[in-house]
């Protein structure tokens, strides 16, 4: 009697999260509470604490606030009534799976049989042909028409009839669960990847090393910030060794672990150097066309890899990778270095590197350079000054001061970008090769381990959708019938979808065989 | 550059081909019929014309590091920008909408799919979107990216084509005039047809290029009537407005007479939906939310991460799920699962401009 409810109990249960009309509930949740999300921005309270001012008031908007975040509504997609619904999701497209699968499976399985008369009868797709001659004839008549058509035809005979019969795209029937497994396996991998996975950033200056990345945190105080770089610094310095980093700073590797959880810093276990770094643009126009870094990794102070990377081509070593997201000019240039090619009009040739306010002399000659002033977009407005016009090197400049034994000769911008500005009046070049080291490549940094089963799960739903959309399973049968010279031929056939595009395929088939 | 003529041509035949359909139901004649038939056509060859020109002129123009004949020709192809990508939008659902009208031999369809052209490319000009083929940035650079676009836009095709067969649905399976479902679509009709005159009489009012399409939404749509400068005018446009939704509400019900005297039933009108979707769906999923995230795992280090785009990709993809499931359900039949159809497009036309339009704006606004 107890085993009875129990099972009974158990048996709604299944049924429950066997079903798709909870499939169809949750994902009419899924879409409900996903709107929030996307308009109450996330992450940002003081945002969202402006826009609840002009909303609510003054007077509400911080309670309307807390209210707000302790829902959850600032990280609505990691929030616990976004993870229960894709839980439960995950749940009910398992269950379904193993409740239907066996069924389908057995569809697919059972080798097909002639059909008895009284079901014949009773198919809607169905037709009756006469055609002249015996059996053979008419069976030459069936085949012709099916067999063009990927029909592969079986027969058999039952007293003096004559079934032939045929299915294609039987495998069609599983391409529903390729798609809901894929699903599962996509969930999984993000979910492995949400685990044991990190994102991070790094502005990695060119000509430095730095082996740690920085993660988003919480709000950090200004103490905390402090310490933080503080933290930082001890840690660049030993080459992102822990155990140094801890002797260094006096505290235990455990407390040292989760003051670098509470920051935000991972170490990499490595270091990665920028060498150079350059930006492409279009023409002399100032929309970027690449992005360029060339990095290093180094482990233990050796060079274990070198690569160059742009926008949609990273590196990875060690399940991490760096990608190339943005760059900027350093906020200081006193390190900067002026990469100059210098030739005189006699041919001989050098490239060197310069400080700001260096000399340099023009081979052969006695005429001196001083380098004197820097732009990195240079521009000049309507009055013939120079300006700088952006915060990037879009256009960098020198200026250039000559001198001949001591005394002022002339000066000018000489600008990477323009080759006629490297032309000096005596014939001797001064090209501008580059400033090393005044910018950063900005790196998205980031491991996720479950991001091969996220792209088997997208192969897999590439393939399910094929099956699924693009095939079904078409059964025909014919029952060939002889009588007094005639054969009547009685056609049947069924599909599992795209019923109205088959039905028109089948009179096709009729037809042609109507017409011999 | 030639290609612009024959924009400018197959814009022409597609409103001019609105205006025959239209009249057709109406009047049923058969010759207006075939005329209808005869213009879109028309106009779908000279915007092919149009897509391949414009091809082939940014293959010369733009500058690609692509060594491969394939990344080459995929990182020409003119459907990088939101003018471009509307553009490729429509001609997917002419070419479906042409495909349907042949193989079920019905011209009604044509009605209820050229108004969305119309509207789609009077918006094109209306915001004086950028026409000029421009290079791209390097995060754009991308085949995964450009493939994305791509696909995304031929699943928004067919979608659209299913928004006019579910409307259709709708149309001949209700006449209560206090039914859910009937106000649904006469409402529905009524804001697109709402919309439309009031885009239209903007692009006539003010015939001006605008930068970008964010500054027009914001400075000009709607100028013309509810934004209007006069409060008499803008009153008198919501008097108008409201005017249309009532005589469509009111007299709505006509149109099923009209429709059904061109003997299409029900079940064709679900299976058109149908196909529709389950060409649109799987094409989504693969270009629109896979080939992205890709995408952005490449290019960002992250597949996903959220953003309200990417969201209401997902939303829409999941929209269309739920009207594939809804169709196994028990007692789920007809109505209320082709109304599902027609809100997945809703959520397609948000996805595309509501998305950049509305949610930055909001965001911009918190900021200020
Ligand atoms: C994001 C989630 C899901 C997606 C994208 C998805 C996708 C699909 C697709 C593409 C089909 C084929 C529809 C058609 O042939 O018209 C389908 C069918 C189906 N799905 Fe899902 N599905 C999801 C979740 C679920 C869940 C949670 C269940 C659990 C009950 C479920 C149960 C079914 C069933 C029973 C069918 C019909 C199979 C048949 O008899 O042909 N689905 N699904």
């Amino acid at each position: 009697m107890k085993e009875d409810i129990l099972t009974k109990g158990t048996n709604a249960i299944w049924k429950f999260f066997s079903s798709v009309t909870l499939t169809v509930i949750i994902l009419i949740l899924f879409v409900l509470v996903s709107i929030p999300g996307t308009i109450i921005e996330q992450g940002s309270t003081e945002k969202n604490l402006q826009l609840l001012i002009k909303v609510v008031g003054e007077e509400f908007a911080p309670k309307a606030l807390k209210i707000i975040i302790s829902l959850g509504f600032l990280d609505a997609y990691h929030s616990w009534w976004f993870i229960i619904l894709l839980l439960l999701l995950t749940f009910n497209l398992t269950i379904c799976t193993i409740d239907r699968f066996p069924t389908t499976w057995k569809i697919v399985k059972t080798p097909m049989g002639p059909l008895d008369d009284s079901f014949l009868i009773n198919m809607p797709i169905r037709a009756e042909i006469k055609v002249k001659g015996n059996l053979e004839k008419a069976k030459e008549l069936v085949s012709k028409a099916l067999k063009g058509h990927g029909y592969n035809l079986s027969e058999k005979r039952i007293d003096k009839t004559l079934h032939l019969y045929s299915q294609k795209g039987k495998h069609s029937r599983l391409g529903v669960y390729v798609v809901h497994t894929s699903i599962i396996l996509v969930l999984t991998g993000a979910v492995i990847g949400a685990l044991f996975g990190f994102k991070g950033f790094l502005n990695l200056p060119e000509g430095e090393a730095y082996s740690a990345v920085i993660m988003k945190t919480g709000l950090l105080t200004q103490d905390e910030e402090n310490e933080r770089d503080r933290l930082l610094n001890t840690i660049e310095s030993v080459s992102g060794d822990i155990v140094k980093t801890s002797q260094v700073l006096g505290i235990e590797p455990a407390t040292l672990q989760s003051k670098l959880k509470r920051y935000g810093i991972r170490p990499l276990g490595f270091s990665i150097r920028c060498d150079d770094f350059e930006v492409d643009f279009y023409g002399n126009s100032d929309m970027p066309k690449e992005y360029k870094s060339w990095l290093t990794v180094m482990k233990d102070g050796k060079e274990v890899l070198r690569k160059s990377i742009e926008v949609n081509n990273p590196l990875t070593y060690k399940g991490i990778t760096f990608y190339q997201s943005s760059y900027g000019l350093m906020p200081n240039l006193r390190n900067a270095k002026f990469v100059l090619n210098i030739k005189s009009n006699s041919g001989v040739s050098e490239t060197k590197y310069f400080n700001f306010g260096d000399k340099f002399a023009i081979p052969g000659t006695g005429i001196e350079g001083i380098i004197s002033d820097f732009s990195p977009a240079l521009s000049i407005d309507e009055n013939g000054r120079v300006f700088t016009y952006a915060e990037t090197m879009n256009n960098p400049a020198v200026l250039i001061e000559f001198k001949e034994k001591g005394k002022y000769k002339y000066s000018g911008w000489i600008l990477k970008r323009y080759p006629t500005t490297w032309q000096l009046p005596e014939g001797h070049t001064v090209e501008f090769k580059d400033l090393w080291g005044a910018q950063y490549t900005g790196l998205q940094v980031g491991k996720d381990p479950g991001l091969w089963l996220v792209y088997i799960g997208f192969a897999l739903m590439s393939v399910g959708f094929i099956f699924t959309f693009f095939r079904s399973h078409k059964k025909i049968w014919a029952r060939l019938k002889e009588e007094r010279g005639e054969v009547i031929i009685t056609l049947a056939a069924t599909v599992n979808k795209n019923r109205i595009a088959f039905e028109r395929e089948f009179e096709r088939r009729v037809k042609s065989i109507k017409g011999g | 550059m030639t290609s612009s003529i024959f924009f400018s041509l197959s814009e022409l035949a597609y409103m001019m081909a609105m205006v025959a359909y239209i009249t057709y139901l109406v009047l049923k004649r058969k010759g207006i019929g075939i005329a209808a038939t005869g213009i879109t056509i028309f106009g779908f060859s000279a915007q092919t014309l149009a897509i391949i020109q414009r091809w082939i002129d940014s293959y010369s123009i733009k500058i690609v590091y692509e060594v491969d004949l394939f990344s080459k020709l995929l990182h020409s192809a003119p459907f990088s920008n939101l003018y471009e990508s509307l553009i490729l939008f429509v001609w997917t659902m002419i070419l479906f909408y042409l495909i349907i009208e042949f193989r079920y031999k019905n011209r009604s369809f044509g009605a209820f799919v050229t108004p969305i052209a119309g509207l789609a490319l009077l918006f094109t000009n209306l915001t004086g979107m950028s026409k000029e083929i421009q290079p791209l940035m390097p995060a754009l650079q991308s085949n995964w990216l450009i493939a994305h676009v791509i696909l995304s836009f031929i699943a928004y095709g067919t979608f659209a084509l299913s928004f006019s067969t579910a409307i259709m649905y709708l149309i001949i399976t209700t006449e209560k005039r206090d039914e859910g479902f009937y106000i649904f679509w006469t409402l529905s009709v009524g804001l697109f047809l709402i919309v439309l005159i009031a885009m239209a009489l903007d692009f006539m009012t003010f015939r001006i290029a605008f930068s970008t399409p964010e500054s027009f939404i914001k400075s000009y749509l709607f100028r013309a009537t509810f934004l209007n400068q006069s409060k008499g005018i803008a009153a008198f446009s919501y008097i108008v407005a409201s005017g249309i939704l009532f005589v469509l509400w009111r007299f709505g019900y006509l149109i099923k007479k009209e429709l059904l005297s061109f003997s299409i039933s029900t079940e064709v009108l679900d299976d058109i939906t149908y196909k529709s979707i389950s060409i649109g769906f799987p094409i989504f999923g693969l270009g629109g939310i896979i080939f992205g995230g890709v995408w952005a795992s490449q290019a960002w280090g992250t597949y996903w991460s959220w953003d309200p785009k990417e969201t209401w990709s997902l939303i829409t993809w999941l929209v269309y799920a739920i009207y594939l499931h809804a169709r196994f359900m028990k007692g789920w039949r007809g109505k209320k699962v082709v109304v599902l159809a027609a809100i997945g497009f809703f959520t397609v036309i948000f996805t595309y401009l509501g998305v950049n339009l509305l949610l930055s704006g909001l965001h911009a606004y918190g900021e200020l």
